[in-house]
């Protein structure tokens, strides 16, 4: 069952794309196998929100800066779920395997690790950017929408998902067990992502809660995506994407750092 | 069968876990090119430990392993793309089919695709009409097999089975012993661990006996079951006595508590095994005797003794 073409092959071997093609199918496979869990239960849940939020409480709010309550809200809408659901995605992709030890066949195989992540990342993050324009079609349905910045939205939108897939890359990594794998975007993502501004302007705060809220990563990724959509934000758009690339750049940092010594991976 | 150079050169390899805990020590090794090489130890010898250092699952502390001329460490790309792990535990994706469990793996080890070829290690693994059924479906045995068919989706030339037989059925055992002859014939070579003894005696051209995280032994098969192989006469006496007779005194002779069995340890190797000599000389003693019989060590008696006398 061996050929002589497979050394030569092996030798040859600089990119193993084949590996990352792998990877990204068999994560997207899985999305398609289970669909309730993958998009139906996110987006119904968002829907839930409009309905609350956007209809029934929205109907008695005054509109934010021109913009009518209900539709304030879907930038932050769509980014909550893009955040957690980014999270949720790659944590999982890498901590099943470890679970189950099927990790091996990723170990031994002429996989690096930037590769790996590609694969896996790419996969998260290309999963909840689906579900983010998902539910901005969904959106569609119950409050009037206007982009006018549609490139910077996609921009912040790849930037986001992929930043926090890696977030979740690491989650699933550092894991060893469910309950540590839920107990972040639990504690903090949900809270960060609550109090990053979704539902109100940060200006609707007292001073010095404008102050503290401004250590919160989510705010920037809001305030950006925001401004994508009604050219309204709560810092400049320079801080957001630059913020944004900090995050970015910070995780790719901490997974390079966790191949290189072999953490919670190799013995 | 032996060329000169080997296909896995392990060299001062040693692992010591975090906990301080020393799994292998300074192990040197080497594979011959398409040789069946059965790892012979007791659970927790570093039989494991040694196969994922080889295949990349864990870090060495210190040393080297080639495969097939390649570090494992610098030219990993090139090293694993050569070698097949099949791993002790039955870890598989519950849900992916057989079809695509296949092909993933063949894809991972970076290999276009070639369908033609995973269906020939489908049908060659009696998997092919499960080829669409969800691993999670499957008994353990034809687990088993999905495991060793993506080991073989990328045409490695190196197999590694670690513990292939454990908990598997004695007919699936017979086919998967075929199974690795038929590779081996392909040109493969194969590393197999196990604590079965019947395993590496039936499967293997050379023997490693590792203990304690050393590597004790590696003889060929055959020259391990001479060397050591040491055959005893037992004969059950008529009428217990209590003393063997000082006439025999040079003979390896034992008598049973009882008084009622001599056992005789020869080496069929020597030139004269002295079995007549012995009769002649128990006959003149007036020693009769009921029955007699022959056995020969096992590479388990071997085994057993080779680790006793290390600890």
């Amino acid at each position: 069952m061996t050929t002589a073409t497979s050394q030569r092959d092996a030798a040859g071997m600089r990119l193993n794309l084949r590996a990352v093609a792998a990877i990204y199918r068999f994560e997207m496979a899985r999305t398609w196998r289970t669909p309730l869990q993958s998009i139906v239960s996110p987006v119904l849940s968002t829907a839930l929100y409009f309905i609350v939020f956007g209809g029934a409480i929205g109907s008695r709010m005054q509109s934010i800066e021109g913009v009518p309550y209900g539709a304030f809200i879907v930038p932050g809408l769509i980014m909550m779920s893009l955040l957690t659901q980014s999270i949720a995605n790659a944590s999982f992709a890498i901590y099943f395997p470890k679970f189950t030890g099927t990790i091996y066949e990723l170990l031994s195989a002429p996989v690096a690790w930037w590769e790996a992540v590609i694969g896996y990342v790419g996969a998260a993050a290309s999963k909840s950017m689906l579900l983010g324009l998902i539910i901005l079609l969904t959106a569609t349905f119950f409050v009037p929408l206007r982009i006018e910045h549609p490139a910077m939205m996609l921009l912040f939108l790849v930037l986001t998902a992929t930043t926090f897939s890696l977030f979740g890359f690491i989650i699933g990594i550092w894991a060893d067990g469910f309950e540590k794998l839920q107990v972040i975007p639990l504690l903090i993502v949900t809270p960060l992502a609550f109090l990053g501004g979704s539902f109100y302007s940060i200006a609707m705060l007292p001073p010095f809660w404008q102050k503290v809220t401004l250590f919160n990563p989510v705010v920037y990724l809001i305030s950006g995506f925001r401004w994508s959509f009604y050219g309204l934000a709560d810092v400049s758009l320079g801080v957001s994407l630059g913020m944004t690339l900090f995050f970015l750049l910070l995780c790719i940092g901490i997974i390079g750092w966790i191949f290189r010594t072999g953490y919670r991976l190799k013995n | 069968m032996t060329s000169p150079s080997p296909i896995i050169t392990v060299s001062g390899l040693s692992k010591t876990y975090s906990t301080g805990f020393s799994a292998l020590k300074s192990v040197d090794l080497e594979i011959r090119r398409g040789e069946i090489f059965a790892l012979l130890g007791p659970n927790g010898a570093g039989k494991t430990t040694l196969i994922s250092i080889i295949c990349g699952l864990v870090k060495p502390s210190a040393g080297t392993v080639l495969a097939d001329g390649h570090d494992i460490q610098r030219d990993y790309r090139a090293a694993r793309s050569t070698i097949g792990l099949v791993p002790q535990e039955l870890t598989t994706d519950a849900f992916e089919t057989v079809w695509s469990t296949v092909s993933f793996s063949r894809g991972l080890f970076g290999k276009p695709k070639n369908p033609a070829f995973i269906e020939r290690i489908l049908k060659e693994l009696s998997l092919w009409d499960k080829k669409d059924t969800q691993i999670r479906r499957l008994s353990g045995g034809m687990k088993r097999r999905v495991l060793i068919a993506k080991a073989l989706a990328h045409e490695p030339r190196i197999l590694f089975l670690d513990e292939p037989t454990a908990g598997v059925d004695v007919e699936l055992r017979q086919d998967m012993w075929q199974m690795v002859r038929r590779l081996r014939d392909g040109g493969v070579t194969i590393i197999l661990t196990t604590h079965y003894i019947e395993e590496a005696e039936e499967m293997a051209d050379r023997i490693g006996v590792i203990s304690k995280g050393e590597i004790i032994l590696v003889e060929d098969k055959a020259e391990l079951m001479r060397k050591l192989g040491k055959k005893q006469l037992s004969l059950q006496l008529q009428q217990p006595i209590a003393a063997l007779p000082a006439a025999l005194s040079g003979f390896d002779l034992s008598l049973s508590p009882a008084g009622d069995e001599i056992v005789y340890t020869y080496d069929t190797q020597a030139e004269r095994t002295g079995i007549t000599t012995l009769l002649q000389g128990l006959g003149e003693a007036g020693i009769r005797f009921r029955d007699l019989s022959t056995s020969q060590s096992s590479l388990e008696d071997i085994f057993v003794s080779l680790v006793k006398e290390r600890a």
